[in-house]
């Protein structure tokens, strides 16, 4: 990075610029001059069809992952469950994929890309297991890789986690630019995409939505081949809302239309994620409401114009769970079916032991995901890391954990309880994100002008087609979409 | 070279701040706002030689050429499994107890 300082806001109102340069995609194309745009459009610009995709993907070493089926986590389940409930549990280890996530899949088309499009390398924005997942795809393909996460509070302290991922990223060959806490890592990142004219292997682009696509077909031709049908539901952890779009999206395309997709994120409501002081009082540092709700409400506010990861329209239920529920299952995991994998991955398998309590004995739900564990990233040293930073972590009733207070490890497992979160009430919320999306881009593109007075706003009229697609990206009807606007 | 000091081509740890308080997106919260971004990466030194504290050039794993202030001049991965919490091992023995009665 050159030391000649450049202003927060200069390089900000680059933004456009620097993104359409480093990642190749004209993402005007797709817009309508209002709210909607071309999405299923966007998502086939890519020129990659599934099935190139998965040759892709097949060539270096990602996805036909193995499915589980957890006997013994399900009859822990059954025991605590009505007579004839307790669904049969699965679970795809995502963990076998050579980064030890399902982030590979995400990561191995943009690489593939990138390398065609003549890149010489390729950088990511991510404190998570996608920047391994990039980093070794880049060493497979030859191409220099630079990962730019957010790591330390202000003290130098590192969360264990992310520390361990700086590792594993170093071990691939990758430059890890490890920085402090806040939002300004985007600005570091435009900085080093100018600098380098790398590829920006952006978690949301098509290229790595439609990785994720693969794992829902396998999913669905494994649960086929075990169960003889598709499973009734599957578990996906939300965070950014790209793993649920492409397992929803390979889902479908597989015929399993009636396949229930929820959510479910690790509740740490109460903290702020640009916080300094909250930073280290959390035990997760990725598939927690923290992201999951706002990515959810507000998919564009990612790192590039347009996100691939739209999780509203394939949504069926979303559900939270909390820290303590979530290591007790890791624990669980490793004690009761022998698989030793990373705590973040398990938040959808505490949702689903949950859930199967509510189905019938004869239904299926999968948890979609596994990760990596290693040093720092596991439920011991995380754990131990929330003690040291004065949490408090002991046995009792889940629902008195206490976000960036406590951990409750539950007294006994028929208290891991799945909450619901209102569904309708993020549409809403989607919905008020999208009209001052669009008055935001209408007010940068015609500020205040001779046709109106100063400070007005311009005028935004909603087309027929911006209400059909308000209603695909919330999953409801026109009707609801028309009442949900006059209520903004 | 002792852990103060450092040679060329060693490989160390630099640090940077990248925005002052100042200089900081004026979304940020109070306390985010109230401390500088700070950066830490490794690399080769690129100086002939230096003390922690100096302010050095390295060059990074993908040879990109970083400036900063030495820090660290033998880094270490020294994140642990953590100290053992007696909780932890009171769920290994609720799941021992557990596992023979699920099958």
């Amino acid at each position: 990075m050159s030391s000649s300082v450049e202003s927060y806001e200069a390089v900000m109102a680059r933004k456009g610029e620097i993104i359409r340069n480093a990642v190749g995609i004209d993402y005007s194309r797709f817009e309508s001059g209002s709210i909607a745009f071309d999405y299923e459009g966007m998502m086939d610009s890519t020129g990659y069809g599934f099935e190139e995709v998965r040759s892709i993907q097949q060539r270096y070493g990602v996805g036909n992952t193995p499915l589980l089926e957890l006997r013994n986590i399900t009859a822990l389940a059954r025991r605590h469950a009505a007579p004839g409930k307790g669904a049969r549990i699965f679970l795809k280890d995502e963990a076998a994929n050579p980064s030890g996530s399902f982030k590979a899949r995400r990561a191995a088309t943009s690489v593939h890309h990138a390398r065609e499009l003549g890149f010489t390398g390729v950088i990511a924005a991510t404190s998570g297991n996608y920047g391994a997942a990039v980093a070794s795809q880049a060493a497979m393909h030859g191409l220099d890789c630079i990962v730019v996460q957010e790591c330390y509070d202000s003290r130098g302290i590192g969360q264990p986690e992310i520390v361990e991922k700086a590792r594993k990223c170093e071990a691939f060959g990758a430059e890890v630019l490890q920085l402090t806490v806040g939002p300004e890592l985007f600005f570091v990142f435009l900085r080093l995409l100018e600098e380098t004219g790398f590829f920006n292997a952006s978690l949301y682009t098509p290229f790595g939505v439609s990785g994720i696509e693969t794992l829902g077909v396998e999913l669905h031709d494994q649960m086929r081949a075990l169960t003889g049908s598709a499973p009734d539901a599957v578990v996906v952890t939300n965070a950014g809302g790209g793993n649920l779009t492409g397992t929803a999206r390979g889902l479908l395309q597989a015929g399993a239309r009636d396949t229930e997709i929820i959510a479910a994120s690790v509740d740490l409501s109460g903290l702020n994620m640009a916080d300094d002081a909250h930073f280290n009082r959390k035990s997760f540092t990725t598939g927690h409401t923290g992201f999951g709700i706002p990515f959810t409400t507000f998919p564009d506010r990612s790192d590039v114009p347009r996100s691939a990861a739209r999780p509203l329209r394939y949504m069926d239920r979303y559900v939270t769970v909390r820290q303590g529920e979530v290591f007790y299952m890791t624990e669980a995991l490793a004690r009761l079916e022998g698989l030793e994998r990373g705590p973040a991955g398990n938040t959808s398998l505490a949702a689903a032991f949950s859930i199967a309590r509510e189905m019938d004995s004869s239904q299926t739900i999968v948890v979609q995901e596994t990760e990596y564990t290693g040093a720092g990233k596991h439920v011991q040293p995380q754990l131990a890391f929330a003690r040291e930073n004065g949490i408090e972590v002991r046995f009792g009733d889940p629902r008195e954990e206490v976000p960036g207070t406590s951990i409750v490890l539950p007294q006994d497992p028929s208290m891991i309880a799945a909450q619901d979160l209102d569904l309708e009430d993020l549409k809403r919320r989607y919905i008020k994100h999208a009209v001052a999306f669009a008055h935001e881009r209408l007010d940068h593109a015609a500020p205040a002008s001779a046709s109106g007075a100063p400070g007005t706003r311009g005028v935004l009229s909603f087309t027929e087609a911006d209400i059909e697609f308000l209603a695909a990206e919330t999953r409801s009807n026109p009707d609801a979409v028309e009442r949900m606007l006059r209520e903004e | 070279m002792s852990g103060e000091t450092a040679g060329k081509d060693a490989w160390v740890q630099i640090h940077a701040v990248l925005l002052s308080p100042e200089q900081r997106s004026g979304k940020v919260p109070n306390n985010t706002r109230a401390v500088p971004l700070e950066m830490w990466v490794h690399g080769f030194l690129l100086n002939d030689s230096a003390r922690v504290g100096d302010e050095v050039e390295v060059e990074t794993a993908i040879g990109r050429v970083v400036r900063g202030k030495l820090c660290n001049c033998s880094p270490a991965y020294t994140h642990t499994y953590g100290r053992t919490l007696p909780e932890l091992a009171e769920l290994g023995r609720h799941f021992s107890v557990l596992k023979n009665t699920l099958q």
